[in-house]
C-alpha cells in the first residue's frame, strides 16, 4: 500500500478539525506519542483468528516492533483487546466483563468476519451478530481469518486513531451506547 | 583512576560556601535523592529495552525498532503511557494495604539499589554492614508482594503471593549463604572495601573453587529472588495469568514491573561486586602494559560491562529454560542449593584459615 | 452378528446401512448395551460417536460403537416418542465417553438421561429456553436474547435417579462443596487454549477437582448445517478444528462422495493425502509451540511458529488461504497444485530433521521440562477406551486407534509408515508421539511427492447436491483424533442431520481424571498435552 493511500482516512481528520491550543496540543502529542507507540495487547482469543494473531506476535510477523509487545494477561494492564474470534450467547457476558475490567484508555479491534458479523455463523441462534452490540469497536478487520498483514495494518490504523485523540480536554469517541434491538 | 569522591567534595564545598551548614546537608540529601530516581529510573528503561532486544534475539525476532533508532524510545513511550493510564479502585479490597504494595515493593528495591557502588567514589550508601544492609532491604519486598497478593482479593493474587513467599524465603537463604561465604573470604561487609581488597585479583579467581561454587548458586537464588524465569512461578503468566499482579493497573503496575527489572539488575551488580571485582579493572600480575591498559578503561565502564554480563546471563535463563514446578522450585532449595552451600562455607572457612587461596 | 445380538436382545429389530443397525427399546437398552460392552465375542468397547436425533415423531439416540478387538461397527438406534418428558437410560457407566455427550444432547434436544449423576448444559447457558436442535425449535432473538449478566455458578447438578422399584426421583449431586476453595481457570485464560472454562477446587497447590464447562465457542454449526446445501456446510468444517482444517473437510467430502457413489480421481487422493499430512505437520508444530509455552519455555514458541509459517506458504501458495484454505471439495479438490508446491515440500522435508533436533535440544532434553512431563497424568489403556481418546493422546496409552491404518483412505493403504505407539499413556508419551509423528509424516510426504499421478483434480459435480436416503458415517485421523462425520439424509438438497465426532470433547473429558491430586502446574501441563481445540470441542 503507498503511504499517500494509509495515510487517507477521513473520519480521523474530522475530530482535528477545529485546531487545538499549542500548549494543549503539543501535550497532548507527547501523550498520544506515547500512547499509540505502547499498545499493549490482551491475550484473548476465541477461535481461528486467535491463531492469526498468534502468528502476528511471531517471529515473521512480530508486533514487538511497533510497540505492541507485552501481551498481557491480565485485562487490568492491557490497553486493546482484540477480539478474534466469534463470540457467543455464553461469552457475551464474560467479554464485556473483560472490557469493563481494562484500564482506561482501552480500544477495542474486531478482528475477522465473526467478531465483525457473526461471519458465516449469523444465521446460528447461539452467535452474537457483530461484537459492537456489546462492545464499542475502535478498528474493524476483515477476513476470515485476516492475514497477519491485515492485522498489522489494523493495528497501525489505532495508532493513527490515538495520535488524533484529545487527552486534555475535548471529545474523543462518539460513543453509541450499544444498541441490542436494533439487530 | 578517576575518583568520583572528587566530585562529590567540590559539590559539597560549593555548595558550603554559599549556604548555611544545614541547608547544605538538606540540598545534598535533596540531590542525592533526585539523581537516585533518576540513575534508577533510566537504568529501569534501559534494562526494559535491552531485555526486549535480547528475547527478540533469542527468538528470531527483531524487537521493537519503530520509535526512535531502533526502537530505543520504546520504553519512553510504554513509561508516558502507564503513567496516565488509568489507576483502577476495586471494590472488596483492603484499599490501604492494596495502594501499599507497589511502594513497598519500588521502596525496597530503591534502597537497594542505593547500596551499590558504580565507581570509585561513586556509591551513596557506604558503611561497614553495607552488604548486610541491601540484604535486608531487598528482602522487604516480599512484604510488598505478600499484601499485594492478600490485598487483591483475588484468587489468583493469593495463589501467587503464596508461591513468591515460600519461594522468597527459601531462596533468601541460599543467597545469604553465598554471601557470607564470600564475606568469610573478605572479612569486611563495607562494600567499597570489599571492591577494594579486589585490586589485585577478582574473587572469583582469589577464592577459586569455593568461590566459583558460591558464584553458581548466588546467580541461581538471585534469579529466584527476582522472580524472574525459570522462577517466575509467582507471576506465573500460563498458570495464574499475572500472579500477584493481576488486579493492579496503571502506574501501580508499572512498579512491579519496574522493580523486577532493577531487581534483576541489582543481583547482577551484587555478583559483579562480590566476585568479579565491582569496578576494578583486570589485572594479571606480571603483564604491566596490559594493566596499564585496562586502567585507561574508566571503572564504571568496568562495573557496567560486567554487569551487563550477569544482566545478559540472567536473561538468558529466563528465555530458555521452562518454568519450574513448586514442588520442584523447593527440592532444588531445600534438598540441593543449601546442604552444598552449607558445605562451600566451611570449605571456605578451611580456605582462609590455611591460607590456600591467592 | 445378527444371531449374536438377537441372544442377547430378542426385541431388537435391524436396519440395514452402512453399518448394521440394531433398534433396540429403551427400557432394556442399558442391560443390553452392558452385555454388548462385556459380551466375550463382539466386545463393544469404544462408543465412537453419540448422535441425539429428532426425527419428527420421536426423538432418540443414534450410538456408534466399535470393538477395538475385531474391528466390528454397529449402530445402535434408542427412541422415546415422549417429546414433552424425553427420558432415556444413561450409558455413561459404560462408556465414559457418554457423560459428556448425554449432557449435550440433554442441552440440545432436551432428552434427560436416567441415572446420569450430572444433567446439566454443556454447551448452553443454563437459562436458556428451547432446545436448539429439536426441528422445532423457535429461533427467534427475543426468546433468547444476548444477556450481559453473567450466568450463575452451579455446584449442585440435578440428576434422575431410578430406584429398585422402577420409579424415577429428582436428585441433587453436589459438585464442589461449600467449603472448597473453587478457583476459576478460564475462559480467558492464557493456557485453556481458548474459552475452555475450568472450575479447580484447590487443595493448596493440588489440584482436588476439575470441573469443566464447555460452550464458550459453541456455534451452532450441526444446526446450521441442516440449513445449508452440501456444499455449502464444507466451509463450516474448516472452522471446526481449525488446526486440522484440511482433514476435517476431507472427512466430510468422503461421507458426502461416498454417499453420492462417486469415484475421486487418484491425483486428487494424492493431492489430499499430502495436504492432509502438511496440515498434521503444522498443528503438531502449533502444539509443541503453545505445549512449550505453558511450561514457560517462552521461545519455543517462536521457533516452532517460524517453521509453522513455512508450511503456511505452501498452503497459501496452493490454495490462496493460510488457516484455513477451503480446498478440498466434494469430488475432489478446488484446483491444482501449484507447480511450486513439490519443490517446496521436498526442502521442508530436508529442513524440518533438523530442526526437530533443535526442538529436542532446546527441550525435551532439559531436566525440568522432563521431570514435569514424566509420570505426571497417566491415562491407562482402557480409560483410554472408555472415554474414547483417540489420536497422539490414546496412542500414547498404547491404543493402536489411527484411521488411517484401521481404515485407510486417500492413498494411505500405499505409503509406508509406522503407527507410533508408547505405552504409559503420561504427558512425556503425549508429547513424545506427536514429535515422532512429524517424521512420520515427513516421510510419508517424501513417499508421495514424486508419485503424484496426472490426470484430474475433480470430478465434475452439479451446484445442487441430493443425498439418497440413509445414514452415513466417514471418520478420518485429524491432528488430535479421529474426527468423523455422520449424515442422515432424507434426500433433500440439505441433510436432514449432521453431527461431527469432534476428539477434542472426549480429550477435555478426560482432564479431571488426569489433572486431580496433581499439581496446579500439572493441570495446564496436561491440558497442553492433550491438545484440544476449544471451537473442536464446541462445535
Amino acid at each position: 500500500m503507498k503511504y499517500e493511500d494509509f495515510k487517507d482516512n477521513e473520519y480521523l481528520e474530522q475530530l482535528r478539525a477545529n485546531g487545538t491550543d499549542i500548549i494543549v496540543g503539543c501535550l497532548d502529542d507527547l501523550i498520544n506519542w506515547g500512547r499509540s507507540n505502547s499498545v499493549w495487547p490482551l491475550t484473548f482469543a476465541t477461535s481461528c483468528c486467535g491463531i492469526e494473531f498468534m502468528s502476528v506476535g511471531a517471529a515473521r510477523y512480530d508486533f514487538a516492533r511497533f510497540g505492541f509487545e507485552v501481551a498481557r494477561a491480565s485485562p487490568r494492564q492491557a490497553d486493546v483487546i482484540i477480539v478474534a474470534g466469534t463470540i457467543v450467547h455464553k461469552m457475551a457476558p464474560v467479554l464485556k466483563r473483560l472490557y469493563d475490567q481494562m484500564a482506561e484508555p482501552k480500544y477495542v479491534i474486531a478482528m475477522g468476519g465473526c467478531a465483525i458479523s457473526g461471519g458465516p455463523f449469523k444465521n446460528s441462534y447461539h452467535v452474537v451478530k457483530g461484537v459492537n452490540q456489546i462492545l464499542p469497536v475502535d478498528v474493524y478487520v476483515p477476513g476470515c481469518p485476516p492475514r497477519p498483514e491485515s492485522l498489522l495494518y489494523g493495528m497501525m490504523q489505532l495508532q493513527r486513531k490515538i495520535k488524533v485523540e484529545k487527552f486534555l480536554g475535548g471529545v474523543n469517541k462518539q460513543e453509541d451506547k450499544p444498541n441490542l434491538n436494533e439487530y | 583512576m578517576f575518583d568520583f569522591a572528587v566530585v562529590t567534595h567540590w559539590v559539597d564545598e560549593t555548595l558550603g560556601n554559599i549556604l548555611p551548614d544545614s541547608w547544605v546537608t538538606t540540598t545534598e540529601f535533596v540531590l542525592v535523592g533526585i539523581s537516585l530516581l533518576i540513575a534508577y529510573a533510566v537504568m529501569a528503561l534501559g534494562l526494559i529495552y535491552a531485555e526486549r532486544k535480547v528475547c527478540a534475539y533469542f527468538q528470531c525476532r527483531l524487537g521493537p525498532n519503530r520509535v526512535g533508532p531502533f526502537g530505543m524510545v520504546q520504553t519512553i513511550t510504554d513509561m508516558i503511557k502507564m503513567l496516565i493510564k488509568e489507576i483502577i479502585e476495586i471494590n472488596h479490597t483492603d484499599r490501604f494495604l492494596f495502594n501499599l504494595a507497589p511502594y513497598i515493593v519500588i521502596i525496597a528495591s530503591l534502597l537497594a539499589f542505593s547500596c551499590i557502588p558504580f565507581a570509585k567514589g561513586l556509591e551513596i550508601l557506604d558503611f561497614n554492614v553495607g552488604i548486610f544492609f541491601l540484604i535486608a532491604v531487598s528482602s522487604i519486598g516480599i512484604v510488598g508482594i505478600l499484601l499485594a497478593g492478600w490485598a487483591s482479593n483475588n484468587k489468583y493474587s493469593l495463589i501467587g503471593a503464596m508461591r513468591s513467599g515460600a519461594q522468597m524465603i527459601s531462596y533468601e537463604l541460599s543467597i545469604g549463604l553465598s554471601i557470607l561465604t564470600m564475606v568469610v573470604l573478605t572479612g569486611s561487609m563495607q562494600l567499597s572495601t570489599i571492591v577494594e581488597s579486589q585490586a589485585d585479583g577478582w574473587f572469583i579467581f582469589k577464592g577459586h573453587i569455593p568461590a566459583f561454587i558460591a558464584f553458581v548458586i548466588y546467580l541461581i537464588a538471585g534469579t529466584a529472588e527476582t522472580n524472574r524465569g525459570p522462577f517466575d512461578l509467582p507471576e506465573a503468566e500460563s498458570e495464574l495469568t499475572a500472579g500477584y499482579h493481576t488486579e493492579y493497573s496503571g502506574m501501580h503496575f508499572g512498579f512491579f514491573y519496574v522493580a523486577e527489572f532493577v531487581n534483576m539488575f541489582i543481583v547482577a551488580s551484587v555478583a559483579t561486586t562480590l566476585f568479579w571485582g565491582g569496578w576494578m579493572p583486570l589485572h594479571i600480575p606480571g603483564w604491566e602494559f596490559f594493566n596499564m591498559v585496562m586502567d585507561y578503561i574508566p571503572p564504571i565502564l568496568w562495573f557496567f560491562g560486567k554487569s551487563a554480563i550477569m544482566v545478559f546471563i540472567i536473561m538468558w535463563f529466563k528465555w530458555t529454560f521452562p518454568r519450574l514446578r513448586i514442588d520442584q522450585l523447593l527440592t532444588l532449595e531445600w534438598k540441593y542449593l543449601l546442604p552444598i552451600n552449607l558445605c562451600n562455607l566451611f570449605l571456605m572457612v578451611f580456605v582462609v584459615v590455611f591460607k590456600l587461596h591467592f | 452378528m445378527k444371531d449374536k445380538i438377537l441372544n442377547i436382545a430378542p426385541n431388537a429389530r435391524f436396519l440395514e446401512a452402512q453399518f448394521l443397525t440394531v433398534c433396540l427399546p429403551k427400557e432394556t437398552f442399558h442391560d443390553t448395551a452392558l452385555q454388548l460392552r462385556h459380551d466375550k465375542e463382539l466386545q463393544f468397547d469404544f462408543l465412537v460417536c453419540m448422535t441425539g436425533m429428532d426425527w419428527g415423531e420421536t426423538l432418540g439416540v443414534m450410538y456408534h460403537l466399535r470393538s477395538t478387538k475385531s474391528g466390528r461397527e454397529i449402530n445402535i438406534r434408542v427412541e422415546t416418542s415422549n417429546r414433552i418428558n424425553p427420558e432415556l437410560p444413561t450409558v455413561s457407566d459404560i462408556w465414559a465417553t457418554a457423560n459428556l455427550n448425554e449432557r449435550e444432547v440433554f442441552g440440545m434436544l432436551g432428552i434427560r438421561f436416567i441415572n446420569h449423576p450430572d444433567m446439566r448444559q454443556l454447551f448452553l447457558r443454563n437459562d436458556w429456553v428451547g432446545y436448539p436442535l429439536r426441528k422445532d425449535y423457535n429461533a427467534d432473538p427475543d426468546i433468547n436474547p444476548i444477556r450481559l449478566e453473567s450466568e450463575s455458578n452451579e455446584d449442585a447438578a440435578l440428576t434422575l435417579e431410578m430406584t429398585e422399584t422402577g420409579e424415577i426421583q429428582e436428585k441433587e449431586n453436589v459438585i464442589f462443596e461449600d467449603d472448597e476453595y473453587v478457583v476459576n481457570i478460564g475462559p480467558q485464560h492464557p493456557a485453556t487454549h481458548g474459552v475452555l472454562r475450568f472450575r479447580v477446587a484447590l487443595e493448596g497447590e493440588i489440584v482436588k477437582k476439575v470441573d469443566i464447562n464447555c460452550g464458550y465457542i459453541h456455534r451452532g454449526i450441526e444446526k446450521l448445517c441442516e440449513s445449508m446445501t452440501y456444499p455449502q456446510t464444507l466451509a463450516m468444517t474448516d472452522r471446526l478444528d481449525y488446526l486440522s482444517a484440511h482433514m476435517n473437510r476431507h472427512a466430510l467430502c468422503m461421507c458426502i462422495e461416498e454417499a453420492m457413489g462417486i469415484e475421486v480421481p487418484e491425483r486428487a487422493k494424492y493431492i489430499r493425502t499430502i495436504m492432509d499430512e502438511l496440515t498434521r505437520i503444522a498443528s503438531h508444530l502449533l502444539f509443541w509451540s503453545t505445549f512449550c509455552m505453558d511450561f514457560g519455555a517462552l521461545s519455543a514458541f517462536f521457533y516452532g511458529f517460524r517453521d509453522r509459517e513455512k508450511i503456511l506458504d505452501m498452503f497459501e501458495e496452493t490454495s490462496g488461504g493460510r488457516l484455513i484454505q477451503n480446498y478440498n471439495c466434494i469430488g475432489g479438490v478446488m484446483a491444482d497444485i501449484h507447480p511450486n508446491l513439490i519443490s517446496r515440500i521436498k526442502e521442508f522435508v530436508k529442513y524440518m530433521p533438523k530442526k526437530l533436533k533443535e526442538y529436542h535440544e532446546v527441550f525435551t532434553g532439559n531436566i525440568i521440562a522432563e521431570q514435569r512431563m514424566k509420570n505426571i497424568g497417566v491415562l491407562s489403556l482402557d480409560d483410554a477406551i472408555s472415554h474414547g481418546v483417540t489420536g497422539p493422546a490414546g496412542r500414547a496409552s498404547g491404543w493402536s486407534c489411527d484411521v488411517r491404518k484401521l481404515h485407510p483412505y486417500g492413498v494411505y493403504d500405499k505409503v509406508d509408515f509406522k503407527e507410533i505407539l508408547y505405552d504409559k499413556g503420561d504427558t512425556f508419551d503425549r508429547y513424545m508421539v506427536r514429535m515422532d509423528e512429524i517424521i512420520e509424516s515427513l516421510h510419508i510426504l517424501e513417499q508421495l511427492t514424486d508419485n503424484i499421478p496426472a490426470g484430474d483434480y475433480a470430478v465434475k459435480t452439479k451446484p445442487i447436491i441430493k443425498l439418497p436416503e440413509g445414514q452415513y458415517y466417514k471418520s478420518v485421523e485429524a491432528a488430535r483424533g479421529e474426527f468423523g462425520v455422520f449424515i442422515e439424509s432424507h434426500g433433500d438438497k440439505n441433510p436432514y442431520r449432521v453431527k461431527f465426532r469432534s476428539p477434542g470433547l472426549t480429550l477435555v473429558s478426560v482432564v479431571d481424571l488426569l489433572a486431580s491430586h496433581n499439581k496446579i502446574a500439572d493441570l495446564i501441563a496436561i491440558g497442553a498435552s492433550l491438545d484440544y481445540v476449544v471451537p473442536d470441542i464446541d462445535r
